[in-house]
């Protein structure tokens, strides 16, 4: 078979490889927000802030290629949907970037307090949300439906995790109110965890609409 | 649903050479379908068997059923001429004969025996107002057909079908003369009209049947390879060689 349309294959290309540059950044700025607040070190903290400009300016050049591509290319079927989908999973890892930058924010402020408890739940939840990301991610490389509703049930674990996180500290706050400026940033965290887990799945519900071209966004799963 | 055009098992032989194989396909009325593919796909031919265009090629040899308002047109016996009349078709080139605009309109009246001056007067400003010429040309329409500018004689050639009331409209094509501008109007044109008529359209232009039609057909090799409708045929086709065809990764 002759390659046709090689220049607009290689722009879907470059658009393939934005979102990949741009969900390595947020993988980390996730794991090292919470890595900040774990440690306590505001250094590491900020260097997640500083890294939102750049994850910014992706989420622009993602933008502006698609238009670029809809406006000239007249893209249709599976392109037009990749094309779509690519500027839906842009502006959910934005939202993404910005949740782990108010992480971060909130691990500057509570630098210079003593740890309410060693963390273990919300690293945890971190994990399993960089992880979310990581795999909607690559489900949308390899155009990969199956993969991508793997999230569903991973989606229960950080519901779970927030429940369970909420539960405890209002129980800590509850023992000793003067707690409650150090319990809640934690509880919000947790939100915020929660927050990334969704715009995951959100990427892995667009990711089901490209490959099989099927909306499940808002039905019963 | 009210299907106008109905096939089933229609296979097209020109000669030796089969230019349909098994096409089964529902046209509704009030819609617009196109039908799209490579050339040499069969499109043409199956858009000219919906009159019976194709007997006008010699050893063409058509099998299987094509019925147009529930009536078999394939077979001995069926009147051309009404069914010309019911089915009319626009070309890809304007094609308006060298007479005057009125003459033009009114010919197909004239050949079916209308001698009725004030008929055929209603008749022209009926069909030159649906194809919205007659404010422009209601002063010169003893003008020849062939002084206006290609989008009017096309337009003129829709009328021309029109004064003899057909119920289908067989598009080949009908804008690939045109410039740009001149395509969007006969598309505008072409949605107005719909809401009396069923059109059938060939293109090339893809851009077109997605923007235009309702249904949309995927023809490759004589075969009708998808069917349905257009939304679904340019976001997401069920067969790999309408999304290459379509994506333009046709090699």
């Amino acid at each position: 078979m002759i390659e046709q349309r090689e220049h607009f294959q290689k722009e879907l290309t470059k658009l393939n490889d934005l979102i990949l540059r741009m969900g390595g950044m947020v993988e980390k700025s996730i794991f090292d927000s919470v890595e900040a607040l774990r440690k306590s070190d505001a250094g590491l903290a900020q260097t997640v802030v500083m890294l939102d400009d750049k994850v910014d300016k992706i989420e622009l050049e993602v933008d502006d290629l698609c238009l670029e591509l809809l406006a000239t290319q007249q893209p249709m079927a599976g392109d037009l949907r990749f094309i779509t989908t690519g500027m839906r999973v842009g502006s959910d890892l934005e939202r993404i970037g910005d949740l782990a930058v108010d992480i971060a924010q909130r691990a500057i402020e509570l630098a210079d307090q003593p740890l309410l408890k060693p963390l273990v739940d919300i690293p945890k939840m971190a994990e399993l949300a960089e992880k979310m990301v990581h795999k909607a991610l690559d489900s949308f490389v390899k155009r990969d439906a199956a993969m991508a509703r793997e999230l569903w049930t991973d989606e229960e674990k950080a519901d779970n995790y927030r429940d369970l996180i909420y539960d405890e500290l209002v129980e800590i706050m509850n023992q000793d109110t003067k707690t409650t400026p150090r319990a809640l940033p934690l509880i919000i965290i947790s939100r915020h965890l929660e927050r990334i887990a969704d715009h995951a799945t959100n990427i892995a519900e667009d990711v089901v609409y490209m490959a099989e071209g099927k909306v499940i966004k808002h039905a019963p799963k | 649903m009210n299907n106008i055009i109905t096939t089933d098992r229609l296979d097209l032989y020109y000669g030796a050479f089969q230019a349909l194989i098994n096409v089964g396909l529902n046209v509704e009325q009030n819609k617009i379908t196109a039908l799209i593919g490579p050339s040499g796909c069969g499109k043409s031919t199956l858009l000219r068997v919906f009159n019976r265009m194709n007997d006008l090629i010699e050893g063409v040899r058509t099998t299987g059923s094509v019925k147009v308002g529930g009536e078999e047109i394939l077979g001995p016996g069926v009147d051309l001429v009404s069914l010309r009349k019911k089915v009319g078709m626009v070309f890809q080139r304007p094609n308006p004969f060298p007479l005057t605009i009125y003459e033009n309109v009114v010919y197909g009246l004239r050949i079916h025996g209308e001698k009725d001056r004030k008929v055929l007067d209603q008749a022209v400003e009926k069909s030159l107002s649906s194809v919205l010429l007659f404010a422009d040309l209601k002063d010169k329409l003893s003008s020849n057909a062939l002084s206006l500018s290609l989008e009017q004689q096309q337009r003129l050639c829709i009328a021309r079908l029109l004064a003899v009331l057909p119920e289908v409209l067989l598009m080949d094509e009908p804008c690939s003369a045109l410039d740009p501008l001149a395509t969007m109007r006969i598309e505008e044109l072409m949605l107005e009209l719909k809401k009396r008529y069923t059109i059938v359209i060939v293109t090339h232009n893809m851009q077109q049947a997605a923007r235009i039609s309702d249904e949309c057909g995927f023809m490759l090799l004589g075969e009708l390879v998808e069917f349905g409708p257009t939304k679904r045929i340019f976001t997401a086709p069920k067969d790999k060689r309408t999304e290459d065809y379509i994506t333009g990764r046709f090699g």
